[in-house]
């Protein structure tokens, strides 16, 4: 028979992080260590249930000895390695990316990119207005989703969430190359004649608001979106019997958003359509 | 021919509940009314059922959409105030036969794996089970074991997206899962591939097992079930082989007359094998409703009392008369089924439902309905005037339990995980367990909990497997299996290890073989009702729609009885085509889809939109022997051509 396999215990590796002595459990990343130390490392393309996809190259650090930065969110510590994660240089490149990033995309509803564009003294205007790569405006096909590629970074995070690594629906993928390329579905047709089933996983990690939930579109429309007014209760699902964890996000007594623990056992932050979107039978006809 | 837009919600959308409804006479409408002035009709109804005809003449039908507390609750103001063991759920209509054979076999109901684990098994069976569809994040455990490299095989009639995934598909007839597995079991046993050391030291019955399966041959199981011989010889092989396999299940397996001597056999093989009891080796049904597990568990079922304990026994009862300060009768109560013949023959009188909608989700829910209609009083307390609400002498609007309550609930592998409140409830709207206490107080018992957490500990200190599970230890880990007896420890991901164990005394009571016969479906095809009818869920919709109903899902196209491409030429029907369908027990109209994944004779409804094609109007009200679950998965109809020929959308 076989026995519950007993992870080995993990080694600590140890580390110098700014001059600091570091020591995190084997197969960390410099970003673990770094979230362990209180290092606030800016991140876009990191997704805690991806595989990391080094795509913006907002998190580089220095590593002695390396010709290159490294991303923080995919280098593994090394034991002995020597990381700094505030040099002119690490800080330099970081700028770069966020002025070529919000010049191209348009990263209004990027949580935090406003803070780090001051703190990094970033200055994506300089590349004139023109800078912005499509100016398609959002896409609005069904009741559920609606896509702004105008704020795609090209992160891939939706890709890898729709396909193999998660939902393995494979709906969205990455048409064209080079400055061509942009997030679509099969044919570039509309979302409802693709192979989507509207889990909203690709949402759940989109980190610009490119990909959203319609109600929260529609309420930033209005202008009526405040998130310091809303509250996030975690409880569970009243589909199926999986057991699904549900966060509710809460505005004025209403649920305006749906989504799950990253750490939770049973989604890993995924959920389905039912769960994700099924909640509005709660306040049909509720007196308003 | 009108239109079906793709994302049209159904046309019955269901508005809240906000304040409570009574019907002042039989046959009169429901009118608004004061909670006071209903509450007090629906306790003067309860109190004159019990004086007048006995506390058998009550019926609780309980939640299993609602919390554990909420279960919890109902049992004993069944138990307690009615003196009766008349409660029962849903969970008869979808998962008895799982629980039932489950506890046959191992003394226990409840799957025997993880999720978890199933990513690192090396092998997968879905049998009867669409999970893709029907428990998508649990299929998302399933996809991560067939990218750690699982084989994964799906036994189903039809071929869905499930099967899409799979190294090998059987589809079988429907209804004749226990020759398949008869004929995998004497192959197993042939091919010298049998676990003989698990089974003399963990099992009881092999030899009349092995004589039982004798006559299964691979070709004449080929022959019943319509799968290849070479198809079940290979999946006999692996599962044998298999360093650790998954057997998971869902309706297709439960929802038969003889539901659980199909669980049963499937049981039979993984004691043939000893693929059970062992990390990633195991047995996984798939429960439908997020609390179909806890509500039985709390003994909202009427042969246990809560943590699944025995009512016959009597120092189980002696423990419940002392901490409820009640006497129990030491017998079973009905079940569902039971007390839906207990109204046609009008023993069953008054009858408290909370949050189900049997009117619409019974089979054969027009004789569901009649039967309801004789009763003398009927409470529903519900979020949403549904079918069977319209039907009652006294509505209670109360909370969606799943985001307006506190409490738990239990998942289907066997995880107790908190339930909080997020909104608050429109109008008037109440909690369940507060319009309960309130009737219990009406009656003479004057409960006190302070919230949900009291209650849960009451359950705790009178259900073992749940003692350990504290709210705040609940909290901490995101859930907790049971059993968990103590409050400083976690069990094993998986249950069952003692059968493993070298030490007799350690290893307990042997799991017994399940000699079970094949028995085909009661509604037979023939020349007037050719078609086999089959039903299911699904991607974006749930039961009878009340719940999913209200929002536009873009993939929603509303009810259609689907055919083979071959079934649909003979007919001479095409996809939108309005055609009527028509079984031994209902006629209803239904547009055709053409769905290639069908085999010829084949054919498969949802009763997702019962307000726009009752397919429960068609289905068998035969039902399981020993669990009570009706045949939803086997009927036989006919489809006929209207009269006036349709136009065909363009």
């Amino acid at each position: 028979m076989t026995a519950v396999p007993l992870n080995p215990p993990r080694r600590l590796v140890e580390f110098t992080l700014d001059g600091e002595p570091a020591r995190v459990p084997e197969g960390s990343t410099i970003l673990d260590a770094c979230d362990a130390a209180g290092k606030d490392v800016p991140t876009l393309c990191y997704g805690d249930t991806l595989t990391p996809k080094n795509a913006c190259r907002v998190c580089v650090v220095e590593v002695e000895g390396s010709r290159t930065l490294a991303p923080a969110c995919s280098r593994k510590a090394e034991p002995g390695m020597e990381v700094r994660t505030d040099t002119e240089r690490a800080r330099h490149s970081r700028k770069i990316v966020l002025e070529l990033l919000a010049s191209a995309a348009d990263l209004s509803t990027t949580p935090r990119v406003a803070e780090w564009i001051k703190e990094y003294e970033a200055k994506p205007d300089r590349f004139g207005e023109d800078a912005a790569t499509l100016n398609d405006g959002p896409k609005v096909d069904n009741d559920l989703y609606v896509r702004d590629l105008d704020k795609c970074i090209l992160c891939y995070k939706c890709v890898d969430a729709c396909g193999e690594q998660w939902q393995n629906t494979f709906a969205i993928s990455v048409a064209g190359r080079g400055f061509d390329a942009r997030i679509s579905v099969e044919h570039d047709g509309p979302l409802t004649e693709s192979a989507c089933v509207y889990c909203g996983n690709c949402i759940e990690v989109c980190p610009t608001g490119a990909l959203s939930f319609k109600s929260e579109f529609d309420m930033r429309q209005a202008g009526t979106w405040d998130e310091e007014r809303q509250t996030e209760t975690t409880t569970v699902c009243a589909y199926c019997g999986v057991g699904c964890n549900l966060t509710l996000h809460v505005q004025d007594n209403e649920i305006v958003k749906v989504t799950s623990p990253h750490d939770n056992p049973v989604t890993h932050g995924n959920l389905c359509i039912k769960g994700r979107f099924g909640y509005q039978h709660v306040s049909s006809g509720k007196a308003t | 021919m009108r239109q079906r837009d793709r994302g049209k919600p159904p046309s019955k959308q269901y508005t809240r509940l906000t304040h409570p409804l009574v019907r002042d006479e039989k046959g009169g409408p429901l009118r608004r009314a004061t909670w006071e002035e209903a509450l007090e009709k629906a306790t003067a109804g309860f109190r004159r059922t019990r004086d007048e005809h006995g506390p058998d003449a009550f019926g609780m039908f309980s939640c299993a959409r609602a919390t554990n507390e909420m279960n919890y609750v109902a049992q004993k103001f069944t138990r307690v105030i009615m003196g009766t063991h008349n409660v029962d759920s849903c969970n008869r209509t979808c998962h008895a036969p799982s629980v039932a054979g489950l506890s046959a076999a191992f003394g226990s109901g409840g799957g025997t794996s993880s999720y978890e684990e199933i990513e690192t098994t090396d092998l997968i069976v879905m049998w009867g089970s669409n999970a893709r569809f029907a428990h998508p994040i649990f299929f998302q455990h399933v996809l991560r074991g067939i990218r750690n490299g699982a084989r994964m095989y799906a036994v189903d009639p039809r071929r869905t997206s499930t099967a899409e995934w799979a190294e090998s598909w059987l589809g079988l007839n429907v209804g004749t899962d226990i020759p398949l597995a008869h004929a995998i079991g004497r192959e197993i046993i042939h091919a010298g591939l049998a676990n003989h050391a698990f089974i003399e030291r963990a099992t009881t019955g092999f030899e009349e097992y092995r004589d039982e399966v004798e006559p299964w041959t691979l070709s004449v199981a080929e022959q019943v079930t319509g799968v290849p011989a070479d198809a079940i010889r290979d999946l006999a092989h692996a599962y044998a082989t298999a360093e650790r396999a998954q057997l998971c299940w869902t309706l297709g397996i439960t929802e038969h007359h003889n539901g659980t001597d199909n669980v049963r056999a499937l049981i039979n093989l993984s004691l043939l094998t000893g693929q059970v009891g062992r990390y990633g080796a195991g047995l996984q049904p798939l429960r439908g409703q997020n609390n179909v597990q806890g509500g039985g568990d709390m003994g909202a079922i009427p042969d246990r009392l809560p943590g699944f304990q025995n009512v016959l026994d009597p120092e189980t009862r002696e423990k419940f008369e002392a901490a409820w300060g009640t006497t129990l009768e030491p017998r079973h109560g009905r079940n569902l089924t039971k007390m839906f013949e207990a109204m046609e023959s009008r023993e069953l009188r008054a009858v408290y439902c909370i949050g189900e909608n049997p009117a619409q989700s019974e089979a054969d829910s027009g004789q569901a309905v009649e039967r309801m209609q004789m009763l003398d009083h009927l409470v529903v307390q519900d979020i949403f005037l549904t079918k069977t609400a319209e039907l009652a002498d006294v509505v209670l609007p109360a909370t969606a339990a799943w985001c307006e309550t506190d409490g738990t609930t239990t998942n289907s592998e066997r995880r107790v995980q908190r339930v909080r409140k997020a909104v608050d409830p429109p109008g008037e709207a109440r909690e369940d367990i507060d319009i309960i206490c309130d009737i219990a107080a009406r009656l003479g018992h004057d409960w006190k909990y302070a919230d949900s957490e009291a209650v849960w500990d009451e359950l705790r200190s009178v259900s073992p497997q749940h003692h350990g599970m504290t709210y705040e230890r609940l909290a901490e880990h995101q859930g907790i299996q049971w059993p968990c007896p103590s409050t400083d420890r976690l069990e094993p991901t998986y249950m069952h290890g003692r059968l493993w164990e070298k030490d007799p005394e350690r290893r307990g009571k042997p799991a017994p073989f399940g000699i079970v016969k094949h028995d085909p479906p009661v509604d037979l095809t023939d020349e007037d009702y050719p078609l086999r009818l089959t039903t299911g869920r699904r991607l974006d919709s749930y039961n009878t729609g009340v719940q999913s109903g209200s929002f536009a899902s873009p993939l929603r196209r509303g009810e259609y009885v689907e055919l083979s491409p071959e079934d649909a030429e003979h007919y001479g029907v095409v996809t939108e085509e309005e055609v009527r369908v028509t079984s031994r027990r209902g006629s209803v109209v239904a547009p055709v889809w053409v769905d290639p994944m069908l085999r010829p004779g084949l054919a498969f409804m949802t009763m997702h939109f019962p307000d726009e094609v009752d397919t429960n109007q068609l289905t068998i009200e035969a039902n399981c022997p020993i669990a009570g679950t009706a045949e939803f998965k086997a009927s036989a109809i006919r489809i006929e051509k209207l009269p006036v020929a349709a136009a065909v959308r363009s």
